[in-house]
């Protein structure tokens, strides 16, 4: 009944780039890339947050999967296409040696964020003390090989940049989608209701929990290898530590983390706000922009305690239906 | 690496547990009454040393006197915070009180650095450094430690001495049987809350007369204060002092020996495995 205007949807995402956009038709598909990319860490971070694995460290799998692909590049010349599945490796590898004992000895609700974001820091401040290799929080730039390269995948011509990253995002969500049609979900769901009448009906609790953080933390680290790709800079404060994994979560929260599609809108919001406040104030008033835009994440969590897109859907389909009701476990 | 510079360190690192405690102290009597973690609680130390320099270099208070004020105007931003923020959001899912205690810390960042640049900022005290065993101490920061203690008296003594704290301990052991016994929870939440400014004021003013104050001061001590209170264990005065003395005396002497973010990591990678093996604190009891 809706893959008609699936099917119309994505033909128009895919023809997006060569639509006739006007004079700001470069900025447009630039916003529109930063979109994608955030709108798959946003995706792969709603995987485990729907569940009540609130990580604040996502920032650490973001940067392990940059700086992975790209020091392996500048240093020895690896294609990426090669390094990226070492890139998500590292990244999994990670959420496993911390997700397993955090499941195995029951850390939950506050301490799971507080450890994951020791995580996120531990990480942003090694890419810093390692300054001789990594370039501290001075950042790193992608050797340039070129106008065109598939092998190195660095395009001049952002409409090649657009497609991949619809590619990966369309991957994201068809991830997202399988986790919501498959046992896996009624398990983790259940787990995250009550962990210990779970475990007593016979669901491997840490099995379940480990099994999606680290789908979770795989997929942020190809988020993280398209966005060294595509901005060619990568630095600690912007890829690792506590900053970028709360601007994750806001993103994910405003847009809703139960539906396929909330994570990329609320990406889609926070990314078009953030980019409308720093055009309108520019280099003047510096720190302005950033006042606004927390003073407004503020309102949102408020006012709008089901997010943006979570809300509006919750009211249509209270017409149509008894909503469903999604409750968060508590801490 | 001669010895008297890594016990200077040490010392270094007991004289800024002390601060840190507060900090602790301050974060956790919230985290165990409210249930909520202020992740822009070290956003609120920066406003006091904010507001200690200035009274300080443009208004000529003297310091006294302006670490006073800070202490006030913090305690009323921890009200405000509480009235303003925590109170419409008390029943939201965690990750809800998460990001709106990490919007106000986007908020207050952004807004230092908009009203006062990114500059780094220092009172530049002329207080006279201590020569110790050929170990050179730094008054401003005994000075410092001394004060911490008191101030951890005063809340000791407070929590144990009168009916206000005795409801606050008891709110942070069972939440649940606060309102059967018949305390007022909005009081306690509210008195909390200002306790935890206080705290956050003080130490700003303990700070200010030792660091140079910027917009971005709670990026390294922000992590590190959330970490100290867990460690110490919640509802737990003593271990907080502990975890904040062990914690410091890492970064301190770490810092010494390889760089101050290698000694980050390793204070922040003992916090990882000291919550696998220990969730309730290092002196926590277990349930």
């Amino acid at each position: 009944m809706k893959r008609p205007l699936a099917i119309l949807g994505l033909a128009l995402l895919a023809v997006f780039p060569w639509l006739p956009l006007g004079p700001a038709r470069l900025y447009i598909l630039h916003v529109a890339i930063l979109i994608l990319i955030w709108g798959i860490v946003g995706t792969a971070w709603s995987l485990m947050g729907r569940f009540g694995l609130v990580s604040l460290g996502h920032g650490a799998f973001l940067g392990v999967g940059a700086y992975t692909t790209t020091l392996l590049w500048n240093f020895w010349g690896i294609s990426p296409w090669l390094t990226t599945p070492l890139a998500v490796g590292a990244a999994v590898l990670l959420a496993l040696v911390l997700g397993y004992p955090c499941f195995r000895f029951r850390v939950v609700g506050h301490y799971f964020a507080l450890v994951t974001l020791a995580l996120g820091e531990v990480i942003r401040l090694l890419i810093i003390a390692e300054r001789d290799w990594t370039g501290g929080s001075l950042g790193l730039t992608l050797k340039d090989a070129g106008a065109f390269n598939p092998w190195a995948i660095q395009f001049a011509d952002k409409r090649i940049f657009y497609l991949i990253a619809l590619g990966v995002w369309l991957v994201g969500l068809w991830v997202w989608w399988r986790v919501d049609r498959s046992m896996t979900r009624s398990a983790l769901e259940a787990i995250g209701e009550d962990e210990t009448a779970a475990a007593s009906i016979g669901i491997p609790v840490t099995r379940f929990k480990l099994r999606i953080t680290l789908l979770s933390a795989g997929l942020t680290a190809v988020g993280g290898v398209l966005y060294a790709q595509y901005l060619t800079y990568l630095n600690p404060g912007v890829l690792a530590g506590i900053g970028v994994s709360l601007q994750i979560v806001f993103a994910v929260v405003l847009g809703g983390m139960y539906t396929l599609l909330g994570p990329t809108v609320g990406t889609a919001l926070t990314i078009a706000l953030s980019e409308y406040l720093r055009v309108a104030f520019g280099v003047k008033l510096l720190g302005m922009a950033d006042t606004i835009y927390g003073l407004v994440l503020i309102l949102i969590i408020i006012f709008l305690p089901a997010g943006l897109y979570g809300g509006l859907k919750e009211l249509v389909l209270r017409r149509a239906a008894p909503a469903r009701v999604v409750r968060a476990p508590s801490g | 690496m001669e010895p008297i510079l890594i016990a200077e360190a040490a010392i270094n690192g007991i004289l800024l547990g002390g601060v840190l405690a507060l900090l602790a102290l301050g974060l956790n009597l919230i985290f165990g009454v409210v249930d909520i973690i202020w992740i822009a609680y070290v956003e609120l130390v920066m406003l006091g040393m904010y507001a200690v320099y200035w009274l300080v270099t443009a208004y000529a208070w003297p310091l006294p006197l302006a670490a006073l004020a800070a202490v006030a105007l913090v305690t009323v931003l921890g009200l405000l915070v509480h009235l303003l923020i925590i109170a419409p959001i008390l029943s939201s899912p965690p990750v809800n009180q998460l990001l709106a205690t990490g919007g106000l810390l986007f908020f207050l960042q952004s807004f230092a650095t908009f009203l006062w640049a990114t500059d780094h900022r220092s009172l530049r005290l002329a207080l006279p450094i201590l020569e110790v065993f050929g170990m050179f101490l730094s008054f401003a920061r005994l000075l410092a430690f001394a004060v911490s203690l008191l101030a951890m008296l005063g809340l000791y003594l407070f929590l144990t001495r009168t009916y206000m704290g005795t409801a606050i301990r008891a709110v942070s052991q069972d939440r649940e049987a606060m309102a059967l016994m018949g305390a007022d929870a909005r009081k306690v939440y509210l008195v909390t809350s200002g306790i935890g400014g206080a705290m956050a004021g003080l130490a700003g003013a303990l700070l200010i007369i030792q660091y140079s104050v910027h917009p971005h001061f709670g990026a390294a001590f922000g992590p590190l204060t959330f970490m100290i209170c867990v460690l110490g264990g919640l509802g737990n005065m003593f271990g907080a002092v502990v975890a904040s003395l062990l914690m410091s005396e890492v970064i301190s002497v770490g810092g010494i020996i390889t760089s101050t973010e290698m000694a980050y990591v390793v204070a922040f990678v003992i916090f990882i495995v000291a919550i696998f093996v220990r969730p309730e604190g290092i002196l926590g009891k277990r349930e």
